[in-house]
């Protein structure tokens, strides 16, 4: 039992660790759609790896990767706001993931813990897997924390000083679709966003430099898987619902003391 | 010499649309070059040409340029993004005390450097962007429309100072303007601009041209420049 949950709270803090850091550039920079979008392409991915028996991890990395440049391609083309490119790719993968989940057939997926996470699910190998792809993304973010911050200020200004623009956004866009691939375990593709934005949200109202906010998202992220595990253990609730509540709640709070 | 930098030739088309034509031109070391033209005529266009963000499609761009200072049109503080003044510069520069410094110079007060960018007044702004364009000492410093925003008052003094910076790092500047009552008696070379070079040269030749007197009508007023430092080789460079 004590090892069940230790290594459910190991994958979910190592995800929500990065998570915090992460949200804080999905907040800054308004990607709170792309998120979504990726995390959609990836129940997506899912379906392709059961239906092609490719290998499940890499398949829920690679189509988010692949919907990201494929976004990317599009608006370079230009003709549709982005809004609406996100909400084509977003929707069409969710609807073709679901379709493909449905052909599949019988409970060879567990549809509900893809859509809400089953983070007592996870398995000793899943938990090194997420552990070694968290502490990948935290490299990258470390390494490239000044570029990044520098692109979300200003993308031009920044590529007259001498920043790599282009491979910085795409490093951003590669842990964003690495973390999605790891924490569609924990909370599942629908509230991927939610634990992205909204510790990092509450993180705003408490901080006045982008490091404290980055490290107040991983802590109030921290707390709400700890919370919604705890939650979820006691009350028997699906655990992803009840992390994204434990977050909100968080959220309330640290707005209500919000200095300004 | 060889200017610092150089467009040979350059086109440059939106969707079909020809923006920049057959635009050839130097900045030279140590030498303002003022960039005006009527809404729509490809500054901007040019602006980003010069600065390496945009390929043209025809024609070459060749820069000799070691460090480029830019201030952009307007910066876009997006209010999730806590981020004090100091900081701002920081992240162009490691080295706190020089960004003090830099912002003292350009007459950003201690008192206002902890403060959050998006609480600073237009005025402000402007300047803390000028301050990171400096930071570096660059050889080229390229401001899009400086004062925009600002009032008559507020112009003035910006424009002072960045005659005086100008001085102060013997760089190239090129300074964009659709706005004529801007400091062309200060520059060395005036490129009018409306899709072509429509003249070059002088503030005095520009003025009487005909094509600028086509563009802009021959009654503007010309701001005149207040002489209150020299621009001799007794310039400190530090």
């Amino acid at each position: 039992m004590f090892e069940l949950l230790a290594t459910a709270l190991g994958g979910g803090l190592a995800v929500a660790l990065v998570a915090g850091p992460l949200g804080c550039f999905v907040v800054w920079r308004r990607m709170a759609y792309f998120g979504d979008t990726l995390a959609h392409s990836a129940l997506l991915g899912v379906a392709l790896s059961v239906f092609f028996s490719l290998n499940l991890s890499v398949a829920t990395a690679l189509v988010p990767l692949a919907i990201a440049l494929l976004l990317v391609w599009l608006e370079q083309r230009g003709g549709l706001p982005l809004d609406t490119l996100l909400g084509i790719l977003s929707h069409s993968a969710l609807a073709a993931g679901l379709v493909l989940v449905a052909l599949i057939g019988e409970l060879r997926v567990d549809l509900m813990a893809l859509l809400f996470g089953d983070l007592l699910a996870i398995t000793r190998a899943e938990l090194w897997l997420i552990v070694g792809v968290a502490v990948v993304i935290l490299a990258l973010l470390a390494l490239l924390w000044r570029p990044l911050i520098n692109i979300t200020l200003n993308a031009e200004l920044a590529a007259v000083e001498g920043t790599a623009v282009t491979a910085v956004r795409s490093a951003l866009m590669v842990a964003t679709a690495l973390l999605i691939a790891i924490a569609m375990k924990i909370v599942g593709v629908m509230l991927i966003t939610a634990l992205l934005i909204i510790p990092a949200a509450a993180a705003r109202r408490l901080s006045t430099t982008p490091e404290q906010m980055a490290l107040w998202a991983s802590l109030l992220a921290c707390l709400s898987v700890i919370g919604g595990t705890a939650m979820a253990w006691q009350a028997d609730t699906p655990v992803g619902p009840s992390v994204v509540v434990v977050a909100s709640a968080l959220f309330v709070v640290a707005t209500a003391l919000r200095r300004s | 010499m060889n200017a610092l930098v150089e467009l040979r030739g350059v086109s440059k088309a939106f969707g079909g649309q020809l923006v920049l034509d057959e635009i050839t031109l130097q900045l030279e070391r140590g030498a303002i070059t003022t960039l005006i033209g009527p809404n729509g005529a490809g500054k901007s266009t040019l602006v980003r040409v010069i600065l390496g963000l945009l390929k043209p499609d025809r024609g070459e761009r060749v820069s000799r340029a070691n460090s480029i200072g830019y201030m952009p049109q307007r910066l876009h503080i997006d209010q999730t993004l806590p981020l004090s003044l100091l900081r701002f510069m920081t992240l162009a520069h490691r080295d706190s005390a020089h960004c003090r410094a830099t912002l003292a110079r350009v007459g950003l007060a201690d008192e206002i450097h902890q403060q959050p960018l998006h609480q600073l007044s237009g005025g402000q702004l402007q300047r803390a962007m000028l301050a990171r364009a400096i930071v570096h000492r660059p050889e080229l410093l390229v401001l899009d429309e400086p004062v925009q925003g600002l009032d008559i008052a507020g112009q003035s003094s910006l424009y002072r100072l960045i005659d005086e910076l100008v001085a102060e790092l013997n760089c190239a500047v090129l300074m964009v303007s659709h706005d004529l009552h801007v400091v062309m008696s200060a520059s060395h070379q005036v490129i009018c601009l409306n899709g072509h070079i429509c003249c070059q040269g002088m503030p005095e030749q520009v003025r009487s041209d005909p094509s600028y007197l086509g563009i802009f009508g021959p009654a503007t007023a010309i701001y005149n420049h207040h002489h209150d430092h020299s621009h001799g080789d007794e310039c400190q460079h530090d």
